[in-house]
């Protein structure tokens, strides 16, 4: 029978087993819902089967792992070459403290840091300054200075663990300050592994630590790619993050969309700013949610492989494998764990995952049971990363590569997210790009419907968050929470002032003059951001002299 | 009531988490009430500027960075500086359980955390509205 006559035959016993089974079954006994969809209000049929895959071919579609499209994973071996790295998104309070939980974390056998900076160190403020007041050390870790980073890393190895820094806005600073900490421990920036975040447009749009305007943030960002691809040669540029559009309400499709229109727009900068695809492309990183869907999740992993494979290759015709790999970091989702019963947050993650294991991350954050409460306590992180190791060493998950590839419903699925984000990324195109369609509002605007539909549908009972609509308890007592102590602020305003009048000051103010007079230029700002670094010129210092000269960024408001 | 409660949503401090004040936001504006949202990264004294500036019946802050004990107290006493005594004044996200009765001996009149349904806020404000 050939494969036309097959379907055929398919179809009609489909049909047959609608009217005769389904049918019958439905009068007597009812489904528990009309329409059942995801997490993501996509719509999911009652089964799935080669129906709906009909167009589906192996080669062109899926390929191999470690082959274009790179559906299947982007290494050849996967985890059955090493496990994915277990990096736990961590800091607080002051840098020894920090230090003393990383020092913990790597004890308990994570394999690479993750550092949290407070929002003052975010937005680019001393721990001195008045926008500063009761936000220093609270949700990361506060850095004013290269002081502050000597003794972030003191006592650990920056030649054998990577690092990954969550900072978008002041990256070039952090950066600068992480090579030249490095410097002194004798390792060379060429050594260096890690990530920088660097990703500003989702700060527009979903996170909000934004400093300045556009135009100017891009070429901050094109001059750390140019930097690194020279000096730094192992680095990842960029974290392109859909988490934090995902946190803010989108759908998973939507996730995949917006994030992947960010990374088109920071291709297009960096082409514009004279760089060659292949000399960055390899260097550009991703960053996902891990919500608690997880066959759709599963689906947008692989469909956010293929499609960026697809737009390194054909839009922007990548010579280069690694150019067209789409590697991405997962953080499992904040904003599914409940303050109510917080121990099923366990379960939660743990869902969350297998669904970046089976999804082929390359790293992971897990987050704790008590996130919706306050910072993680020592021994909620310990259940968070055991979560991790008991799915790489327990599950059996790893043992082979994308073990769900050819279900009917993962690939109909990964398919559906695909078309939705391509569709998506056309009418931003249409709206000239990323960044205009954030001045714009659309993008904001699509998350917001989203996130407000999803709120309604909980107050509807539509959607069932356990412990929350249904199955609620009444909490007694309450539980062991970290609180950071309000003396860190003033304690780190101490040492600020002490290094203002211990440092040479008159290199300082060279150095920054020097750098202020650059910014006027179309000079990359990277080896003089390092000079200032070096002369423990402060993070507010160096944004500083950077905003008289960029301006600072205009939130669009949008309801 | 000759017209409808006017109320500010507000970020103090420094973080952008801002989906829950957009969704409490949206969904006091369903309630029918006209609803000013300042955008991020506000100091007390903006919002308590904008308060004054729009004539609204109801502040309500939202925090999710840890700050809510200085920020949120800060926005009383300097409203309460300004002469203004009879305005609501809520605060929401994540909050220790153990940090809420301090916030409302502040002058804080309720604080709702994470899991809480648009209605009850809707129908606290309704309750408690002090200007009619």
């Amino acid at each position: 029978m050939s494969d036309k006559k097959k379907l055929d035959h398919l179809s009609s016993s489909f049909e047959d087993w609608e009217d005769n089974k389904v049918e019958k079954l439905l009068d007597k006994f009812p489904e528990r819902k009309k329409v059942f969809s995801t997490g993501s209000d996509k719509e999911v049929k009652r089964l799935y089967t080669p129906l709906n895959i009909e167009n589906m071919d192996y080669e062109e579609d899926l390929g191999f792992p470690g082959e274009y499209p790179y559906t299947r994973g982007v290494q050849p071996t996967m985890y059955r070459g090493r496990f994915w790295t277990m990096r736990q998104y961590a800091g607080f309070a002051t840098a020894e403290e920090s230090n003393k939980r990383y020092k913990y974390l790597l004890d308990q056998g994570q394999t690479g840091l993750s550092v949290a900076f407070d929002l003052p160190t975010q937005i680019g403020y001393d721990s001195d300054h008045s926008l500063s007041e009761g936000e220093v050390g609270k949700v990361g870790v506060a850095i004013d200075s290269l002081r502050d980073m000597e003794v972030l890393f003191d006592g650990i190895p920056m030649d054998k663990v990577s690092t990954s820094m969550t900072i978008n806005a002041p990256a070039s600073v952090l950066l600068a300050m992480y090579i030249v900490v490095a410097e002194k421990q004798g390792v060379a920036a060429n050594k260096l592994r890690g990530t920088i975040q660097n990703d500003i447009l989702k700060e527009y749009i979903a996170r909000g630590t934004y400093i300045f305007p556009p135009e100017e943030s891009m070429r901050l960002i094109t001059n750390i790619f140019e930097y690194c691809s020279k000096e730094v040669p192992q680095w990842n540029t960029i974290s392109i993050s859909g988490y934090h559009i995902r946190e803010a309400g989108s759908t998973a499709a939507q996730e995949v969309a917006f994030t992947l229109a960010d990374g088109i727009a920071y291709v297009e900068a960096a082409i514009k700013a004279g760089l060659d695809v292949d000399d960055f492309g390899p260097r550009l990183s991703f960053f996902f949610n891990a919500h608690n869907d997880l066959l759709e999740e599963i689906s947008k992993y692989r469909a956010a492989r293929r499609l960026w494979a697809k737009i390194m290759k054909e839009r922007f015709h990548a010579k280069k494998e690694k150019s067209m790999q789409l590697k991405f970091h997962t953080q499992t989702a904040g904003s599914t764990l409940t303050a109510q019963q917080p121990d099923n947050n366990i379960v939660r993650v743990a869902i969350q995952t297998l669904a970046a294991v089976l999804g082929g991350t390359q790293s992971l954050h897990t987050n704790s049971r008590d996130e919706a409460l306050a910072l993680p306590t020592e021994d909620s992180v310990k259940i968070a990363l055991r979560t991790q190791q008991i799915v790489a060493y327990e599950s059996g998950v790893t043992q082979t590569i994308d073990p769900l590839a050819g279900s009917y419903y993962i690939e109909s699925l990964t398919n559906s997210i695909e078309e939705e984000a391509m569709d998506y990324i056309k009418k931003i195109d249409n709206l000239g790009g990323a960044t205009k369609a954030i001045e714009k509002g659309f993008i904001q605007k699509e998350i917001q419907n989203s996130a407000y539909k999803y709120q309604m549908q909980i107050e509807s009972l539509e959607q069932i968050v356990v412990g929350v609509n249904k199955f609620q308890v009444k909490e007694t007592g309450s539980r062991e929470l970290l609180r950071v102590d309000p003396h860190v602020e003033i304690l780190q305003r101490k040492k600020l002032q002490k290094l203002r009048e211990n440092r040479d000051n008159e290199a300082v103010n060279k150095a920054l003059e020097i750098l202020k007079a650059k910014a006027e230029t179309d000079e990359n700002l990277m080896p003089y951001i390092v000079d200032a670094v070096r002369e423990y010129a402060t993070l507010g210092e160096i944004c500083g002299e950077l905003r008289e000269v960029f301006g600072e960024y205009e939130q669009t408001v949008i309801l | 009531m000759d017209r409808p409660i006017r109320v500010l949503v507000a970020k103090p401090g420094l973080d952008g988490h801002d989906r829950g004040a957009k969704v409490i936001a949206r969904s006091l504006r369903d309630a029918g009430m006209e609803v000013i949202y300042t955008g991020l990264r506000q100091t007390p004294e903006q919002i308590v500027a904008a308060s004054i500036q729009e004539d609204v019946d109801v502040v309500a802050m939202s925090i999710l960075s840890g700050a809510h004990n200085h920020l949120f107290p800060k926005v009383v006493r300097l409203l309460k500086e300004e002469g203004v005594d009879d305005v609501l004044i809520l605060g929401g996200g994540v909050i220790p359980e153990e940090d809420i009765p301090g916030l409302l001996e502040a002058g804080i009149k309720a604080i709702f955390t994470p899991g809480t349904p648009t209605t009850e806020v809707i129908e606290f404000i309704k309750a408690n509205i002090i200007r009619k």
